[in-house]
């Protein structure tokens, strides 16, 4: 368990100054124009950073109300003892359940927990796992199938769904094993 | 079901704060302040997705994702038994999915597009509107996330000011790899069935 901890700790170290070297070298190697071509993809870090804002926006002032209203809270008490008992803060609830509809709203919700908790926090590094390892389900299929005039899906949407449910559980499972859950 | 969410979240919030006179502090105010935030939260993020879409640009040019396309092709080869193993389907496919686990999501979308018009091209459905095996696979592999490096959440802890946002790599992993394969033997398993 040690070795392996220690694996993972170097992989989590090392994998993105790597990438950056790895990338920048290998454009050198193929002969590319390299920083002409890094800042035509900045370019598009802009329109992305600038895509995202109303999303953002929009799931923060809702989160705010929903909140300091203290409707969070009301519901925490409800759910709260069940959802405990799974390993699940009550505030990540919404994130569960906006991950799979709107890629936008969930990346709102994970900067309002990576802000409220503070990113090394159990709700924090739950709310990044679950950011990370699970895309947005019904965005994906409509957008693919859309593409080719795809109507009848067939077993997809199930099995994206409850993926999507494995991917929750895998989550909490291994924020807990890993990092555990101070 | 987005709407329903939303619209909820904020209703619920303005009954709540009425039933308990808070009207102001917990609903105006926590709009206006909140709006304020989400603003502040993309600037802060702004500058770390522009130097990684760079860093994706190069990586796409110099041909690196086709490489890694090559190394996967041997593990997603039996995953799509409909396809011929060098027809230009899969290796559409494969590019795909080495976007995805370089956490390069804006490359993988072009990628993804691109492979389900060559699988509509080779689909064995009669009718065009019904997704083939292959497309059903190709669909639930990316929206249960296939990732080994979930670049843009680390880069959004790095900006929430984390002492190491890198931590969460080994735990992102091991679940979206897990998610993943549990996706691809549950449609293994549905897609004999619905024959």
């Amino acid at each position: 368990m040690a070795v392996l901890t220690a694996a993972m700790d170097a992989v989590a170290r090392w994998s993105i100054p790597l990438i950056f070297a790895l990338v920048l070298l290998w454009g050198l190697r193929k002969k590319v124009d390299v920083y002409n071509v890094f800042l035509e993809g900045a370019r598009d870090g802009l329109d992305l950073a600038g895509r995202i804002l109303p999303y953002v926006v929009s799931i923060f002032a809702a989160l705010g109300i929903f909140r300091d209203s203290g409707a969070l809270a009301l519901l925490a008490r409800l759910l709260g003892p069940a959802l405990h008992a799974v390993g699940v803060p009550a505030d990540v609830l919404p994130l569960m359940l906006i991950r799979p509809l709107s890629g936008g709203g969930a990346l709102g919700i994970t900067l309002d927990l990576l802000r409220q908790h503070g990113p090394d926090s159990y709700v924090g590094r739950l709310a990044s796992v679950l950011q990370g390892s699970t895309d947005t389900t019904f965005y994906i299929l409509s957008v693919y199938f859309g593409a080719v005039g795809i109507r009848k899906i067939r077993h997809s949407l199930v099995v994206g769904l409850l993926a999507d449910l494995m991917g929750f559980v895998l989550a909490v499972v291994f924020v807990r094993l890993l990092l555990g859950t101070a | 079901m987005l709407n329903v969410i939303w619209v909820g979240l904020i209703v619920a919030g303005v009954v709540t704060a009425a039933l308990t006179g808070r009207l102001d502090a917990g609903v105006t105010r926590a709009a206006f302040e909140s709006a304020k935030l989400g603003v502040e939260n993309v600037i802060a993020m702004t500058g770390v997705l522009i130097f990684w879409l760079g860093i994706a640009r190069v990586a796409e040019a110099s041909g690196l994702i086709e490489s890694l396309a090559r190394v996967l092709r041997p593990v997603f080869r039996p995953v799509f038994p409909s396809l011929r193993p060098d027809g230009p389907a899969l290796r559409a496919i494969l590019l795909n999915v080495a976007a995805n686990v370089l956490g390069l999501g804006q490359a993988a979308t072009p990628f993804g597009l691109k492979a389900m018009r060559e699988l509509q091209a080779c689909s064995d459905q009669e009718d065009p509107a019904v997704a083939s095996d292959a497309m059903v696979t190709l669909l639930v592999m990316n929206t249960a996330g296939v990732t080994l490096i979930p670049a843009t959440v680390i880069a959004y802890r790095a900006a929430a000011g984390s002492h190491d946002p890198a931590q969460i790599v080994p735990a992102t992993i091991a679940a979206s790899l897990g998610s993943t394969a549990f996706a691809l033997a549950l449609d293994a398993l549905l897609r004999r069935r619905r024959r």
